[in-house]
């Protein structure tokens, strides 16, 4: 029942979409960086919806290796996938951002090479996945196990160099002229991103119900 | 031979059982060990090849040449000696055995990192003498990034080796999968060497470096312990 919301979902971040960038042109300038700042508004939910995919999958991955129930496989592969995608867009809209901002393309920092870490684990876990064969849920659940728990020691270990990268003070100090876009973004991309998961772990569920079907139906054919 | 099952030292008995093993085979021909130790030699060579200009390495650069040797090494010696147990097909025996599977795993982590230290000891004197780099200014700290910095990648290796053993496309699919999760090892590995050669006033870094190696070693034999039952059964 609960799968059918997709289709609310999806269409509520659809209108949230097409409104947002009337909000992200109403906010303010950023002092320093001006119109380039404006990516921000994309930027950074993306990120948080990433690292919230990225712990989805970690904890469907741990509750079916502890309870090997398909619907929490399911589930995971579904958040592994958009982990990619999202982490993708961070990738795409920072680089972006920092030649304008900062001047270079990439930055071995913090937040940067986490998330690139991050994004290519998930992508290790939909190659295993794709290509590992048989019995390969409970080894990509392993991956994402680890994946997850390797999110705040990638962090960690990089922050301990300089960074460049804005400290994660900003969003509480936001100016508060800017925060009906921000919050507006944010909530547009985890309504986004709740609507892809369910479509997708709908689509996991139809797969398998086919597979059912194409099984009773051979083995139908044979006792005839 | 009264060891209550899931006692301590019934574990321990399984994990010794498994090392000695391991190392009865590798004795009669050392073929992992002269292997892998040529491996890491050429892989130091061609780093040599590729970064030394007019005769002189760019600073900075031995700790990175001798941390990479060690991880593409010990993805080579993870990789070659779960081969040996696919071919025997002596991993399912080994799980059937009525012991406590982590006992499993912490025999075979054991064995990789004897492997993996006994090629260090021959892989570092080689770095110095090539790169003129001192490890030796701290050995104590170096000893420890070492030992810490092998053992959790061999955690996390030894798992995923495991785990891949019956699988198609194990060869390139280990090394996918094993260096994005042990990135953190690596950075804090070759930051901690790093601060090693730069000499006293950097030591309180590494001793940094060395607690989060400590740490992430804790953690990912942990995780390991948790999740080899489920990894490695059909």
């Amino acid at each position: 029942m609960t799968r059918r919301l997709f289709a609310p979902m999806l269409a509520v971040a659809a209108v949230m979409f097409a409104i947002a960038p009337v909000l992200i042109a109403r906010a303010p300038y950023e002092s320093t960086m001006g119109l380039v700042q404006k990516i921000f508004y994309f930027h950074v939910p993306a990120g948080i919806v990433m690292f919230a995919a990225a712990l989805v999958c970690g904890i469907s991955s741990a509750l079916f290796l502890a309870r090997g129930r398909l619907e929490h496989d399911r589930r995971a592969l579904a958040a592994g996938e958009l982990t990619v995608i999202f982490g993708t867009i961070m990738l795409v809209t920072g680089p972006l951002w920092a030649r304008k901002a900062w001047g270079v393309w990439w930055q071995w920092e913090a937040r940067l090479t986490s998330t690139l870490v991050l994004t290519l684990i998930f992508v290790a876990y939909l190659l295993l996945r794709r290509y590992g064969g048989p019995g390969s849920e409970r080894l990509g659940a392993v991956l994402a196990v680890f994946g997850m728990v390797n999110v705040p020691f990638v962090y960690w270990s990089v922050n301990v160099w300089r960074t460049m990268h804005p400290r994660t003070t900003v969003v509480p100090t936001l100016d508060p002229s800017m925060r009906p876009a921000f919050w507006w973004c944010m909530v547009a991309f985890f309504v986004l991103f709740g609507g892809l998961l369910t479509l997708r772990v709908r689509l996991e569920e139809q797969r398998a119900a086919l597979d059912r079907l194409w099984l009773a139906r051979e083995e139908a054919e044979v006792r005839s | 031979m009264a060891d209550a099952p899931g006692s301590l030292s019934s574990f321990a008995r399984v994990a010794a059982a498994i090392v000695r093993k391991d190392a009865a085979i590798e004795m009669r021909g050392r073929e992992l060990v002269y292997t892998t130790l040529f491996f890491a030699v050429a892989c130091v060579l061609v780093f040599s090849f590729g970064l030394v200009e007019q005769g002189r390495a760019p600073r900075g650069v031995s700790a990175g040449i001798l941390w990479i040797a060690i991880a593409f090494s010990g993805t080579l010696a993870l990789g070659r000696t779960f081969d040996r147990e696919r071919t025997s097909a002596t991993l399912p025996v080994l799980l059937l055995a009525p012991a406590d599977r982590p006992a499993v795993y912490v025999g075979k982590l054991a064995g990789i990192v004897a492997l993996m230290l006994t090629v260090e000891v021959a892989v570092v004197p080689l770095v110095s003498l090539f790169f003129g780099a001192p490890f030796w200014q701290a050995p104590f700290h170096f000893a420890g990034l070492l030992l810490t910095g092998t053992v959790g990648f061999a955690a996390v290796g030894t798992l995923f080796a495991a785990m891949l053993v019956g699988t198609r496309g194990r060869d390139v699919l280990l090394p996918i999968l094993l260096y994005p999760i042990t990135v953190p090892v690596i950075i804090a590995g070759v930051r901690g060497t790093a601060a090693v050669l730069e000499g006293a006033d950097a030591l309180p870094m590494a001793r940094a470096w060395l607690a989060m190696l400590g740490f992430f070693d804790v953690v990912f034999v942990t995780l390991a312990l948790w999740t080899f039952e489920s990894a490695v059964t059909e």
